[in-house]
C-alpha cells in the first residue's frame, strides 16, 4: 500500500506540532508542510523577547534541516491559494500543486484591525509575526511615543515591547478595563495600577474615531469623547480573527463569527480535511492558546492511527507575567455562574488582588482571578481541574497565612490524571511512571518527561510531586553529603565560612564524625580552596585532595600521569610550542591536542613530574588545572583581530577572563569560551560561561554543557560592557560555588534551581538577595591570592616529598610497560604484556 | 623479625606512600598509610590494584565507612579495608602487611 499523503497548510506552533507528532508516530505518511512565512515555525508566545535581546533564531522551534531529517517535504514563503476538494489537491499562489489524501488546515489567525478611518497609513502596524517586529523596530527608531490599541494579553505584551524599545508606551482600550476576557473588575483595576506604576499610560473606554496626522508627532488619534492623543506609531492588537478564507472558498462549514467548524475529531465538514489551532472553531469557541492547539494537533494525528483520541475542549486557565506583573485566571474567573459565591482579597499596599469563586455549597472551585501574586495558582488550579472537594474555610487558599507558610494542596490528594505540565501534557501518572522507570530527581524527571521545560510555570508543583513520591517509596531524600557530616555541601560551605574553619580536622571534629571519606574530603578540600585559596598540598590539606589534585596531574589507567600546561585562550608562542616538543621528547611523552585548545602530554612518571614542570615553568607556562575541579579553559576564536567577520577582540577578552578565574576551585570543572561574533566558532553556548561579541558589547550565556548530557546555555544578559560582564561573571560563579552540590555542573545546578533563569537574573543582576558585594569580594580574594601551584611546589622540599615512586628506592614501577604506535608510546595491553614477559624469559 | 623500611618523616599524615621491598628475590610494592589519629597509626597493604590493574593503591584516599578504616582506589574508587585488605564492593582483596613504628622508623613485622 502506498504511503498516506498528508498536506499541512500552515507552519505556526500548532502546525509544527502536528508535523512533528505525525512524523514521529507509527503512521506511515508522506508529509508536506506549506508555510506562508519564509521561516519555519517559531515560538510566537515569546515574541516580545526579541526586543529584549533575543535573536529571531532563538525563537525557532525547528529548522529546514530538522524537517529534512524527519523526511518532511517543507515548502515555505508561499501561501495556499485554493483547495480542490474533488481532485484532492491544493494550489499555491506560486503556482505549485500538491495532492493529498488528508489535508490539515493550521492557518492560524490574523490581528483584527478596527476599521477606523486612517488605520491603513504608514506607522499603523500589527503585532503577530517576526516580520511585524522588524517593522515595529524600524518605525520606533529615534521616536518617542508608541500606542498599542488593545488592552488584552497580546496588547500588554506589545506595550512591554514598545517600552523596551525606549518609547513612552500607551495602551488604548475600547472596554472599561484591561484584560476584560480573563479578569474581573477588581483584578483589572489592580493590573492597571501596577502597569501605570511601571510607566505605561493606560486609556480605557476609548473608541478611536479617526487617525490623522499629528502636530508634535507623526499621528493623531481622535476619540469619541472628543479627546485626542498624539503618537509616532500605532500597533493594533485588538484581538484575533481566524484565517478561514481558504475554507470559505472551498465551501467548508464556518462558524457564525468565523472559524472553520470542527467536530471532536478535529474534522471539518469534509471528512478528509482537518482544522486545528486558532483557525478552528469547536462549538462556537476558538481556543486561542497554544496548549489546546497542541491537543487538537495530537487528536487530529490520532485519527490516522488505530489509537484515536478526541478533542472535546480545553481548560483556558492561564498564568503569565505581563510587564513583570503576575496575572492568573482560572475557569470562571469573574464568577458569572448563577450560584457562584466569591471570596475577595485586596491588598492595596502591596498591590495584590485575589478572587476565588466557589459553588454555593462551598465545596468546589469554579474559578479565580489573581493579580500581583500567583503563588496560589497551582493549588487552586488543581482543585479546579480535578474537581477536588475544598477544605473548610476555603478562603485560606487566597489569604496570606498568618504563620508565613502558604497553605498548599497536598500532592497526594491529586488524582493520577491531574495535569502537572500543560505545555507538554504531563500528568501526575506520567511523573510517577518516570519515577518507577528509575528517575531519582527532579532533573531526571524533567529530562525523561519534558515536564517543566516549556513555560516552566509548573516547576514548583513538579518538585513537590517528585519529592513526595520519592519519600513515599522510601527513597530517602537525604541531602547529607555522606555518613560523616549531617549537612549538605551548601551548609558545610556556610559553616566553614562563618566559623572561619580552615582545616578538615577542625571541621569534622566540630561538625562531623569518623575519619571522612573520598566523598566528603574532596568536597571539603574544594570548599577550603574556594574560601581561603591556600595551596592544595599544604600539610593540612593534602589528605583532602582526590587522585588528580593530590599529584597535580591526571592519573591514567596504568598509574602514569598526563600533564597539561595552561594556554590562555589557546594563544601560544612558537618558542613555547618548541619547549612543549622538547619536554615531550626528553621524557618520552605521548602528545595530543585537547578539545580546550591546549596540549596534553601523557605517560609521565610520578617522579618525573617536578622536573617536567621546572622545564615548562622556565618557558613561561603555568599549571593548567586539568587535574582540578576548577576553571579549565577559556576557548576563543581569533575574533576581530584577524577574522573578516569578528566584531570584538575575543582572544584578548578570553585571555583576560582565563587569567582572572584560573585557579578558582569550584564544585565541578568549569569551561568557558568567547566568540568574536554570532557565528559562534568558539562554541560558547555549550559552556558553563559563554560570551559572544555583539556590535555593542558582549552577550553573556550561562549554564551550558557539552559532554554526556549537552545543554544549550541560557542567554543571561545582552550588550554588556567589559566591567559589567566581569561583575556578572564574578557574582554568578561565586553564587554557584556557594550553593551547588558536590560534582554538580552549572547545567544541573541550574535545572534544579527553583525559580530558574528569572530568579538567577534577579540574584545576579538586581542583587535581590543583597549578597552581590559579598560575592564580588570573595571572588576578588581568590583572584588576589592566585598562585601557580606547580611553581610553588617545585621550590618546596616538603611538597616535593610526595613525588617519588618509592620512599625507599629510586627504581621505577616495573608494571608500567609501553609499546609504540604511530610513532609514539602508549600503555601495553594485557596480551602485549604477556607476550613481552614471555620473550624476556625465553 | 623486623625490617626497617623508612622513617616516619618520609610519610605524609592521613595519606599513603609506597615502599619497594625485596623478599625471597621477589620485588614487592607495599602501600603504607600513616594515620596518626588512630590507635594503630600505620597500615600496610599491597600496592597493586587488582581491579584497576596498576600499582596505585598508595595514592588512594583514606577514610572510614561504618567505623571501618578504608582506602579508596584512585582508579575506580572501590574501598579496601586497611585492616583486612578486603574490598567492600567486589570480590577482591589486597595482601596485608603488619607494620609498626619503632624509634621513628617504620618497620615490617614478620
Amino acid at each position: 500500500m502506498s504511503k498516506l499523503k498528508v498536506v499541512v497548510v500552515g507552519n505556526g506552533m500548532v502546525g509544527h506540532h502536528y508535523v512533528e507528532t505525525l512524523a514521529t508516530s507509527d503512521v506511515d505518511a508522506e508529509i508536506t508542510v506549506i508555510g506562508g512565512e519564509t521561516r519555519p515555525a517559531y515560538d510566537r508566545v515569546h515574541l516580545s523577547e526579541v526586543f529584549d535581546g533575543k535573536e529571531p533564531s532563538d525563537l525557532a522551534m525547528t529548522t529546514r534541516e530538522h524537517y529534512d531529517d524527519l523526511g518532511v517535504n517543507a515548502h515555505f514563503g508561499d501561501f495556499v491559494a485554493s483547495i480542490d476538494r474533488d481532485a484532492k489537491t491544493v494550489t499555491t499562489v506560486g503556482g505549485q500543486q500538491f495532492s493529498y489524501d488528508k489535508l490539515v488546515l493550521a492557518t492560524g489567525s490574523y490581528p483584527f484591525i478596527p476599521p477606523v478611518p486612517g488605520h491603513d497609513q504608514a506607522h499603523c502596524l500589527a503585532y503577530r509575526t517576526i516580520d511585524d517586529l522588524a517593522e515595529i523596530k524600524a518605525s520606533a527608531k529615534g521616536k518617542k511615543v508608541g500606542v498599542v490599541v488593545g488592552g488584552g494579553l497580546l496588547g500588554l505584551e506589545c506595550a512591554n515591547a514598545l517600552k523596551n524599545l525606549g518609547l513612552e508606551a500607551h495602551v488604548v482600550e475600547f472596554a472599561p478595563g484591561l484584560m476584560g476576557v480573563q479578569l474581573d473588575d477588581g483584578g483589572s483595576q489592580m493590573l492597571r495600577r501596577k502597569i501605570e506604576d511601571l510607566g505605561v499610560k493606560v486609556h480605557t473606554s476609548k473608541a478611536t474615531q479617526l487617525i490623522s496626522s499629528g502636530d508634535q508627532h507623526r499621528l493623531k488619534m481622535e476619540f469619541a469623547d472628543d479627546t485626542e492623543l498624539e503618537t509616532d506609531m500605532i500597533v493594533f492588537s485588538a484581538g484575533i480573527r481566524p484565517y478561514d478564507q481558504l475554507a470559505r472558498d472551498a465551501d467548508l462549514k464556518v462558524g457564525e463569527r468565523g472559524g472553520i467548524e470542527i467536530d471532536y475529531q478535529c474534522k471539518t465538514s469534509d471528512e478528509n480535511i482537518f482544522a486545528i489551532g486558532e483557525c478552528a472553531v469547536l462549538g462556537n469557541f476558538i481556543y486561542g492558546l497554544v496548549a489546546p492547539g497542541y491537543r487538537m494537533a495530537e487528536a487530529a494525528v490520532s485519527q490516522l492511527s488505530d489509537d484515536k483520541v478526541s478533542f472535546t475542549g480545553a481548560d483556558m486557565s492561564t498564568k503569565l507575567k505581563l510587564l513583570g506583573v503576575d496575572v492568573g485566571s482560572i475557569g470562571d474567573s469573574k464568577g458569572l455562574a448563577e450560584d457562584s459565591r466569591a471570596f475577595v482579597f485586596s491588598d492595596e499596599r502591596d498591590d495584590v488582588y485575589k478572587r476565588l469563586n466557589v459553588s454555593a455549597d462551598g465545596k468546589k472551585v469554579l474559578g479565580a482571578t489573581l493579580v500581583g501574586d500567583c503563588d496560589d495558582y497551582d493549588t487552586i488550579l488543581q482543585y479546579y481541574l480535578n474537581d477536588i472537594d475544598l477544605p473548610e474555610n476555603a478562603e485560606n487558599l487566597i489569604l496570606p497565612a498568618l504563620d508565613g507558610e502558604a497553605p498548599s494542596l497536598g500532592v497526594d490528594a491529586l488524582p493520577m490524571t491531574a495535569s502537572i505540565c500543560s505545555c507538554h501534557n504531563v500528568s501526575k501518572g506520567d511523573v510517577i511512571s518516570a519515577i518507577d522507570g528509575g528517575c531519582q530527581s527532579v532533573a531526571d524527571v524533567k529530562s525523561c518527561t519534558s515536564a517543566a521545560t516549556g513555560c516552566g510555570g509548573c516547576a514548583a508543583l513538579l518538585k513537590n510531586v517528585v519529592d513526595f513520591e520519592l519519600t513515599a517509596r522510601g527513597v530517602e531524600v537525604n541531602t547529607d553529603i555522606c555518613e560523616h557530616f549531617k549537612h549538605t555541601r551548601q551548609e558545610l560551605f556556610t559553616i566553614a565560612q562563618s566559623s572561619q574553619i580552615k582545616t578538615f580536622d577542625e571541621l569534622i571534629e566540630k561538625h562531623g564524625t569518623g575519619h571522612g571519606c573520598d566523598i566528603c574530603k574532596p568536597a571539603v578540600g574544594s570548599i577550603m580552596a574556594s574560601l581561603w585559596n591556600e595551596h592544595v598540598l599544604e600539610s593540612d590539606l593534602v589528605q583532602l585532595q582526590d587522585t588528580n589534585d593530590n599529584f597535580m596531574a591526571n592519573m591514567q589507567k596504568d598509574g602514569t600521569y598526563s600533564v597539561v600546561p595552561r594556554v590562555p585562550a589557546g594563544e601560544i608562542l612558537p618558542e613555547q610550542l618548541i619547549v612543549l616538543g622538547q619536554v615531550a621528547k626528553k621524557y618520552d611523552l605521548y602528545s595530543k591536542i585537547t578539545g580546550g585548545q591546549r596540549v596534553d602530554l601523557f605517560g609521565a612518571k610520578l617522579n618525573d613530574l617536578p622536573d617536567i614542570w621546572s622545564a615548562l615553568i622556565d618557558a613561561g607556562f603555568e599549571t593548567g588545572h586539568a587535574y582540578a575541579k576548577s576553571l579549565r579553559t577559556v576557548k576563543s576564536c581569533v575574533g576581530s583581530t584577524w577574522c573578516r567577520y569578528g566584531v570584538q577582540d575575543s582572544v584578548g577578552q578570553a585571555i583576560d577572563i582565563e587569567h582572572r578565574y584560573k585557579g578558582l576551585r569550584s564544585p565541578h570543572k568549569l569551561k568557558m569560551a568567547v566568540s568574536g561574533c554570532t557565528r559562534e566558532c568558539a562554541e560558547a553556548q555549550s559552556k558553563d560561561v559563554g560570551i559572544i561579541a555583539t556590535e555593542n558589547g558582549w552577550n553573556l550565556y550561562v549554564c551550558g554543557n557539552g559532554g554526556m548530557k549537552p545543554r544549550h546555555a541560557d542567554l543571561f544578559a545582552t550588550d554588556l560592557d567589559t566591567p559589567t560582564l566581569i561583575k556578572y561573571i564574578d557574582r554568578f560563579l561565586m553564587f554557584y560555588v556557594r550553593t551547588a552540590d558536590r560534582l554538580q555542573r552549572t547545567s544541573t545546578w541550574f535545572e534544579n534551581l527553583e525559580g530558574g533563569l528569572p530568579y538567577l537574573q534577579d540574584v545576579i543582576i538586581n542583587d535581590s538577595l543583597g549578597i552581590a558585594e559579598d560575592l564580588e569580594a570573595q571572588m576578588q580574594h581568590v583572584v588576589n591570592t592566585y598562585q601557580c601551584e606547580w611553581k610553588t611546589a617545585i621550590t618546596d622540599k616538603e611538597k616535593l616529598k610526595r613525588f617519588t615512586q618509592f620512599v625507599n628506592s629510586d627504581k621505577d614501577d616495573d608494571a608500567v610497560i609501553m609499546v609504540e604506535e604511530r610513532g609514539q608510546k602508549r600503555p601495553a595491553t594485557d596480551a602485549e604484556k604477556k607476550r613481552l614477559a614471555f620473550k624476556a624469559v625465553s | 623479625m623486623s625490617t626497617v623500611i623508612c622513617k616516619v618523616e618520609d610519610l605524609t599524615k592521613n595519606s599513603g606512600s609506597c615502599a619497594l621491598l625485596t623478599q625471597n628475590g621477589q620485588q614487592q610494592q607495599i602501600a603504607i598509610y600513616y594515620l596518626p589519629n588512630t590507635e594503630q597509626k600505620v597500615f600496610g597493604l599491597g600496592n597493586w590494584d587488582p581491579i584497576g590493574q596498576a600499582n596505585v593503591m598508595s595514592r588512594g584516599m583514606v577514610g572510614s565507612i561504618d567505623d571501618e578504616l578504608v582506602v579508596a582506589s584512585p582508579l575506580y574508587k572501590q574501598h579496601f579495608s586497611l585492616v583486612t585488605g578486603k574490598c567492600l564492593e567486589q570480590d577482591a582483596s589486597l595482601p596485608v602487611y603488619e607494620l609498626a613504628i619503632e624509634d621513628q622508623n617504620i618497620v615490617l613485622k614478620s
